[in-house]
């Protein structure tokens, strides 16, 4: 492990999640007030209803895909049944429907906030900030299920980034098997890092309010404003 | 039976004069802010009109409020709990921005810093969105006295049904005005909407407001709303609504949009009702039913059951006392002259109204008749303002309903005008509409005399039943920027509120204990110490976007 490779490889990671994990602790604490999602829907709405349940919606496929892909070992999904040629297909295709509306509905959401003036004057450079790292994270991740998986020699990342991810998430941090993976897997591996890292600081945090709790509360909801009374 | 007090409202709408005055204070008050620019909390509609923002009352459109299902219960018209966190990502019922109106200001400066020409200088609108100048193709009241209906009459959804008898010439043209604030719900539609669970409705006097640190901007309260009565900020991306001026109630005092009426028409007081009936009178299966199911939900303080209960139920004795002198139960219950504004949304409505007459009797005597209740009623479908129309917006449609309070008003102007001008004591009138004529002369006294203390009747939050009052001092200020001065706060909002239940409504976590300290409203939010919170978007808010003139 050369020193380059291990700031690269485990350092980075480490670091960005840290910086994740305080970030948001210390943003819940003191800013509930700008913790919210900022939608723009009431400004522009045409464009948003396609663009944002396409990239939501394909983005949170994607999320369970690299769950499936990166996190699990090949050896656990072969053993419910799942072989090596049958998660290829699945992943090719499963990936590659929700790449592909995470990129068209990406693409929406960027040209409308580019485009429409009233939304455009809403965006922050946090906003920018996060745009041009999920664009970046986005694009390799997509090329690369294009050109090497789809159409290509089909790289097999999970015995290759997927080790090295887990062993970052056992904390046995190596860094053999990611220094030996293609560059573009190398590339988007590291792309997420800086996302990771400045997610708690934009308002991507509203990822984390998905109100679920909604499902199972009643409808109307009393607060008392002075307890102390009874 | 669980009695609960209701901070409610009556709108005398025959004294509305239509001057805005109340919009213009409550704007000055709440939504002079950016991205408030185009709120209002508190507006007047000319009515016929197709309202703000456009064609509100149509649900076929927006969707707001409850209906029945198949079954005959009670549902989100909107959709459920699952079809809402679905469609989060863009909800298909809110209103865009073009729906109220694009804000704008002028260019004030051009004024200060032309040149000395021979021509005036001209302050141009600029749009508070982008900054950019705009032609101001429409406005908060753009229908005001009835400009330009004309081609627009036919897209006022209380006209349908009565297309033929409604003529929009000057001649036969008929309007009056519709003054409309938060309706402060029994059960309200926008609170049960919404997924965060940011909205709630208080306890002690029922008022509803939205959490701003709870908030997460689902925008499901905007579309829940029958009365469009939520707004959605667009650059804190929290929503914000009427909030009563519950800083002034719980001091005593009127709203600042009932202060500062001209006209006189707002009743500000509390009404006793049973917590516990809210649902089934919601579910009511026939909508003419609705008006009678939520008069049945009120409790009459002159019971002393009644208030024996309350004051089981933690009501303070004044607050009771309050009560019985409401003129709010008093026009809605002890005359029946007040209804609420479309009770077919099935949200039990708190801000009540007394239909105009003025125009009826007008017409009624050029034509000469005398305002008799005797000879009103054959009458009653020649007047200036179709009883079908008014039955649209306050009734569900139900005539009679109309009808009966029309009778009654005219009851009281004719038996005043007998007792005042002719000398004459005259019982029948008021017992022809089921009133004494101690009922019809009291009525006369609260409507057209009108004295500020029997308008108002409103007693003071119970402050010393809080505790660590010395520690909200300051930790609620109404001016941090971008704040909405509903500043509540609450430390650990997921464990205080979040107690499901099987039941529709969470009715009493707090008696239980469940709320305790750390759940108190306006409490300092406990880990950032009250002084140190503040808002990273507002503070690292400043991208290219951010021009001059709109911050």
């Amino acid at each position: 492990m050369s020193a380059g490779s291990v700031l690269l490889w485990v350092v980075l990671p480490y670091v960005a999640v840290t910086i994740f994990i305080v970030g948001h602790v210390w943003r819940y604490r003191h800013d509930q007030f700008g913790w919210t999602s900022r939608s723009t829907q009431l400004l522009e709405h045409r464009l948003l209803a396609w663009g944002s349940p396409l990239f939501h919606y394909g983005a949170l496929a994607a999320i369970g895909g690299h769950v499936l892909g990166i996190l699990i070992p090949p050896a656990a999904t072969g053993a419910v049944g799942i072989d090596e040629d049958a998660y290829h297909l699945l992943a090719v295709i499963g990936g590659g429907i929700a790449g592909a509306a995470t990129v068209v509905g990406f693409l929406i959401l960027l040209y409308r906030r580019a485009t429409v003036r009233r939304v455009a004057v809403t965006t922050s450079w946090l906003d920018i900030a996060a745009y041009g790292l999920l664009a970046f994270a986005i694009g390799v991740g997509t090329a690369e299920t294009l050109a090497v998986q789809a159409f290509g020699d089909a790289f097999d990342y999970r015995d290759s980034v997927g080790a090295w991810f887990r062993s970052l998430v056992t904390f046995q941090p190596e860094t053999e098997s990611i220094t030996d993976a293609r560059l573009i897997f190398q590339i988007h591996a590291i792309s997420a890092w800086p996302l990771y890292a400045l997610w708690p600081f934009t308002r991507l945090v509203h990822a984390w309010s998905i109100p679920l709790q909604y499902i199972g509360r009643p409808y109307i909801l009393y607060r008392q404003r002075y307890p102390a009374a009874r | 039976m669980r009695v609960r007090a209701q901070m409610g409202m009556v709108m005398a709408l025959d004294k509305c004069i239509g001057c805005h005055t109340c919009s213009v204070t409550c704007k000055q008050v709440w939504t002079n802010r950016p991205g408030a620019e185009y709120m209002w909390f508190n507006d007047v509609e000319t009515k016929p009109g197709v309202g703000y923002p456009k064609r509100w009352e149509d649900q076929e459109q927006w969707r707001g409020g409850w209906e029945l299902d198949r079954k005959g219960r009670l549902r989100l018209k909107g959709g459920g709990r699952l079809k809402k966190l679905l469609s989060i990502f863009s909800n298909p019922d809110m209103p865009a921005i073009d729906d109220y109106y694009e804000p704008w200001t002028y260019d004030y400066k051009t004024l200060i810093e032309a040149p000395l020409s021979k021509q005036d200088p001209v302050a141009r609108p600029r749009s508070q969105l982008t900054g950019e100048e705009i032609e101001i193709k429409w406005g908060p009241n753009w229908d005001d006295n009835l400009a330009g209906t004309a081609g627009r009459l036919e897209q006022d959804p209380a006209m349908e049904g009565l297309q033929e008898q409604v003529k929009a010439s000057y001649e036969e043209a008929f309007m009056f005005y519709l003054p409309r604030i938060c309706e402060h719900c029994l059960n309200p539609s926008c609170v049960a909407s919404c997924p965060s669970g940011a909205m709630y409705k208080r306890e002690e006097d029922g008022i509803v407001l939205v959490d701003q640190a709870k908030c997460r901007g689902w925008r499901f309260c905007v579309s829940g709303c029958p009365y469009k009565k939520v707004y959605f900020n667009h650059r804190t991306g929290k929503a914000e609504k009427c909030t009563l001026c519950y800083p002034r109630i719980e001091a005593g005092l009127p709203t600042i949009c009932s202060e500062t009426c001209v006209g006189r028409i707002r009743y500000l007081g509390l009404v006793l009702y049973d917590s516990d009936r809210v649902e089934a009178a919601a579910s009511v299966p026939d909508e003419h039913d609705l008006l009678d199911a939520q008069r049945d939900v009120f409790c009459d303080p002159e019971d002393p059951e009644v208030r024996a209960q309350a004051a089981r139920d933690g009501i303070p004795d004044d607050w009771i006392e309050a009560s019985r002198r409401s003129p709010v139960y008093a026009l809605a219950m002890r005359y029946g002259v007040a209804l609420p504004l479309h009770p077919e949304y099935r949200t039990l409505p708190m801000v009540w109204y007394v239909p105009p007459l003025s125009p009826i009797v007008n017409t009624l005597e050029t034509d000469g008749y005398e305002a008799d209740p005797d000879h009103i009623l054959p009458a009653i479908d020649r007047m200036r303002i179709p009883v079908e129309y008014l039955a649209n917006l306050l009734a569900a449609g139900d005539v009679e309903v109309i009808r009966d309070v029309l009778r009654r008003l005219a009851a009281m102007r004719g038996h005043m005008r007998k007792r005042e001008i002719l000398a004459e004591h005259d019982e029948q009138l008021p017992a022809g509409v089921g009133l004494s004529v101690t009922d019809v002369e009291d009525l006369y006294r609260l409507l057209a005399i009108g004295k500020y203390e029997d308008r108002y009747v409103i007693p003071q939050a119970h402050t010393e039943l809080a505790s660590h009052l010395m520690e909200q001092q300051g930790a609620c200020g109404l001016d941090f920027e971008g704040g909405p001065g509903n500043c509540g706060m609450i430390a650990d909002p997921a464990a205080a509120i979040e107690k499901a239940n099987e039941s529709f409504m969470l009715v009493d976590a707090a008696a239980k204990g469940g709320l305790g300290d750390a759940a108190r409203l306006d409490a300092p939010s406990e880990p950032g110490d009250g002084g140190q919170d503040f808002n990273l978007l507002q503070v690292l808010h400043r991208g290219p976007g951010e021009q001059a003139g709109s911050g």
